[in-house]
């Protein structure tokens, strides 16, 4: 018996051990050891969600891209996020034939793709990397096509399969695509974060031992990051790429921190245990921008939140009707309330800085006596009922549909219309929509590249309509044609007077209310230099330093 | 002693087998494909449903495939997660070892400032200090795990800044996973920034740990000190008095050893409390253990997920309790001769 009770004598001594330890741990906590150099340089950006796959090709989710795409990969070109122009990436330079329909990419020599725990290169990347990277999208017979799903909502919503023939390796650096007509927006779609150029050299290997899953799920690319492990719903972890062709990362380990309540983000951010936080809420963001030792860093975005009404079904395929709507809708209550100021008013679906805008357009302004008198006009002079679905998630360009909603419901029964709200589960809400079950829809559009034609297409064209992401249902021929004849002319300016047209058609149709161009919000703990927002896409981390006092 | 044993063990053995009808019948309560609920497989393939369908032994009996259930149970195929498409046994023989850190050191907590704190309740139980322990146990004992919690996050890490708010240690430092226990793994790791993961972790430590031993501390105070008003009571203590022992003397001697008795008893009947407790503060301090992992499953409807968690915290309660159970008997001499 003794021997069994002898760990209880020592009781006292293991107590004033605790207390100790206890004390030592919270004083130490104030100050800075001296830390290992993955910790030190390493840096811990917060986001939202878990991502879906490794592989842009395959998503559309900000989420994932903003996680993945600029960190693991890099594209033929890129965007420069101060001007939005074109600027060579993997490829050095490019011409387009004089008929528009051919594009010839030289690449350069010196990339080399990451190594890694499941695959080391044995030679830099070539024309065979690009070929594979598009050839797995447009070739439904390609091993790799059908892995994952087989859809590639990026490339499927700009129609790739339809325009791009075919691409030819001419030699080991230098690429032919061969459109089947002209797209002036084709190469912006090559800058986009989905566009990312994968090893061709890695999926043989993966193909020769059968593993053909891990393509997506343990990425290689060339990007300034290598991947490391994914916890799932906890964290990444990527490494630095040692040989990577631009200037080397400056942190030596990037972790995404996988956070989703907002709240917790946010102590997270105080505590220091996040560097960079994504998507700050913006009723939050008073509170934030007090504290000393974080900085909110606030952009335009390319976004545009807006109304859409189901142009297939009556009253609504009546344009008087969607006018009338339209100028009942108060909408600087909307930016006060649901985009708490940070947002400017939409004219346009496209916002003030595209190049394609529009500053003459007739802006429907704030009035419900005119929107009554419309409504007497359409034969409605006792208004009629209908729903508003507002989108159950929180986004950018609209951080709450329901209050909008509500407040929308409000300015409406000022002209005798009755709406009520309707909202479901993310997913049932996106399925009923392409089904187009709904009367109007609040939901938004973030842009992936600095072309208008991304503003138009997949949100308003015929294709679209028919593919279930034109949420107004809206077919209309005249529209269509001004929206292609500006993608079959290279000239900016006759391009620019299409779209103006286009903006200036769509003002008198209104299949869709724009309502605010909302600005995208990221805190940063103030010791982080070097991270900024790049408006056409994910976030860049390569460049972020921590500045150890 | 040896039958007192077998009679335990034959019990335990009867109620982990009831265990296993209940969560075997859950496949079948639950909405959805009983297939995907058995296999975890989110899509199967029609050419598929067959195979699968003589492997579960579906098309036979429900004694068959519940033995086919056992069979797969004790090989370790324990299907897989919706959520991940990962192997279920997998993944929480990397959560549970988590779940059992926090709450073993809850418990040491306990043990190392709850019992001498009860002693010393116990030395002067109308003296001030009596009652004020008294009182901090009631507060203890009383006070939501949930809101103790988010009081020390705000006040400790919020407000001084002193200790982070979640996690298991900063997610820079990269500890491979061995044992599974953090602080065994940081000491099996030959990093050479060992020191500072090791801090790193302890501070991720101290307030989940914090929290979760508070309700154990409390009820280890009153025991104890109830416990030992009662021996204090006895003919022997007075005797040993009498012999001329002083207080300290009678206390350690005679005192301690029967006072604590039931008190063993107690950490097997806590034991469940704890673990509530513990996926309470596992979900707060995003802690990633199976608490949280299974709370998640039930908000994802992760059936094979739910079902597998329920059979391994429920082993592991039972499991404990029996083991505390014959822990107090083989320490108590009067037990051990019924």
């Amino acid at each position: 018996m003794k021997l069994q009770w002898g760990w209880l004598s020592p009781s006292g001594h293991s107590r004033s051990t605790l207390t100790f330890l206890l004390a030592g741990v919270t004083t130490l906590a104030g100050c800075q050891p001296n830390l290992p150099e993955t910790v030190r340089s390493g840096l811990v950006y917060c986001s939202e969600g878990s991502p879906e796959s490794f592989n842009p090709q395959l998503v559309t989710s900000g989420t994932t891209i903003d996680a993945i795409s600029q960190q693991l990969y890099d594209r033929l070109l890129d965007i420069n996020p101060e001007n939005g122009e074109l600027i060579p990436s993997l490829a050095k330079s490019w011409q387009v034939s004089e008929d528009g329909k051919t594009y010839r990419f030289r690449l350069r020599s010196d990339v080399q793709f990451h190594q890694t725990e499941y695959f080391t290169p044995s030679r830099p990347l070539n024309a065979q990397d690009v070929l594979f990277t598009f050839n797995r999208i447009m070739q439904t017979g390609h091993p790799f096509h059908y892995q994952g799903g087989g859809n590639y909502p990026f490339f499927q919503s700009v129609a790739w399969a339809s325009l791009v023939e075919k691409v030819v390796a001419e030699s080991t650096d230098s690429v032919r695509f061969e459109l089947s007509r002209p797209d002036s927006s084709f190469l912006s779609n090559l800058a986009t974060d989905f566009a990312a150029i994968l090893s061709a050299e890695y999926a043989e290997q993966l193909l020769a031992a059968n593993t053909l899953s891990r393509m997506d799920s343990h990425p290689v690319g060339t990007g300034p990051f290598r991947f490391k492990e994914y916890q799932k719903d906890v964290l990444i972890r990527y490494y630095r790429h040692k040989n990577y062709w631009r200037e080397p990362a400056k942190p030596d380990q990037l972790v995404i921190d996988i956070v989703p309540n907002n709240a917790r983000r946010m102590a997270k951010l105080f505590t220091h245990e996040c560097d960079v936080v994504a998507f700050p809420r913006v009723a939050e963001l008073k509170l934030i921008s007090q504290r000393p030792d974080v900085d909110v860093q606030e952009s335009t975005s390319m976004n545009v939140g807006f109304w859409a009404f189901n142009t297939s079904k009556a009253p609504f395929d009546n344009a008087k009707v969607r006018r009338a709507l339209a100028y009942a809708i108060n909408r600087e209550a909307i930016l006060q309330a649901v985009y708490f100021g940070h947002a400017t008013a939409a004219n346009s679906v496209l916002p003030p800085t595209s190049w394609a805008y529009n500053p003459d357009l007739t802006v429907q302004q704030y009035d419900p006596a005119i929107a009554k008198a419309l409504l007497q006009e359409a034969g409605y002079p006792n208004g009629f009922s209908m729903d508003i679905w507002a989108m159950p998630v929180q986004r950018l360009y609209n951080p709450n549909a329901l209050k909008m909603a509500e407040l929308m419901q409000a300015d409406l029964a000022q002209i005798g219309v009755r709406a009520s709200i309707v909202s479901y589960e993310w997913n049932s809400f996106r399925r009923k929509l392409s089904d187009n079950e709904h009367d109007s829809v609040l939901i938004g559009w973030s842009a992936d590249n600095a072309d208008p034609d991304n503003f138009f297409r997949p949100l308003l064209s015929c294709s679209a309509a028919q593919t279930g992401t034109n949420r107004a249902n809206w077919c209309d021929e005249n529209f269509d044609r001004l929206i292609s004849q500006a993608l079959l002319t290279a000239d900016q300016k006759q391009r620019r007077s299409y779209y103006m047209a286009a903006q200036q058609y769509l003002a008198e149709q209104m299949p869709l209310l724009s309502i605010a161009h909302s600005q995208r919000f990221q805190a940063i703990n103030s010791d982080i230099k070097g991270v900024q927002i790049n408006p056409y896409g994910g976030i860049a981390l390569a460049g972020a330093i921590k500045d150890i006092k | 002693m040896t039958l007192y044993l077998l009679r335990r063990l034959f019990l335990l053995a009867f109620v982990l087998l009831a265990l296993s009808l209940l969560a075997f019948s859950l496949a079948y309560m639950f909405p959805g494909d009983m297939l995907q609920n058995l296999t975890g497989l989110r899509y199967i393939a029609p050419e598929q449903v067959a195979v699968l369908t003589a492997e579960y032994r579906l098309d036979q009996g429900y004694l068959a495939q519940y033995i086919a259930y056992l069979q797969r149970i004790l090989s370790g195929n324990w299907g897989l997660s919706f959520a991940s498409q990962q192997p279920l046994l997998q993944e929480i023989g990397l959560l549970l070892p988590a779940t059992l850190e926090l709450a073993a050191y809850a418990l040491l907590i306990s043990f190392f400032a709850g019992i001498p704190l009860g002693i010393i309740a116990a030395v002067k139980p109308e003296g001030v200090i009596s009652k004020g322990i008294s009182a901090l146990a009631i507060t203890g004992y009383s006070m939501p795990v949930f809101w103790w919690a988010l009081l020390l996050i705000m006040l400790f890490s919020l407000g001084l800044g002193w200790l982070p708010t979640a996690g298991r240690i900063g997610v820079l430092y990269e500890v491979k996973h061995v044992t599974g226990f953090m602080l065994m793994d940081i000491l099996l790791s030959d990093s050479a920034h060992r020191n500072d993961a090791l801090l790193n972790a302890l501070r991720h430590m101290l307030l989940p740990t914090l929290v979760l031993a508070t309700y154990p501390t409390t009820v280890m105070i009153r025991f104890t000190k109830d416990s030992m008003l009662e021996v204090w009571e006895q003919s022997y203590i007075k005797t040993a008095r009498a012999k001329g022992l002083n207080r300290l003397q009678v206390l350690y001697r005679h005192g301690l050893r029967n006072a604590l008795l039931p008190v063993i008893r107690q950490i097997g009947l806590q034991f469940s409390t704890l673990i509530t407790l513990a996926m309470i503060t596992e979900v707060i301090f995003s802690w990633p253990g199976i608490g949280r992992w299974l709370i998640d499953s039930i908000y994802q409807r992760n059936y094979p997920a739910i079902q597998a968690g329920l059979l391994v915290i429920s082993t592991l309660v039972i499991s404990v309790n029996m083991l505390t159970e014959i822990l107090h008997t083989l320490f108590n001499p009067l037990a051990r001769k019924r």
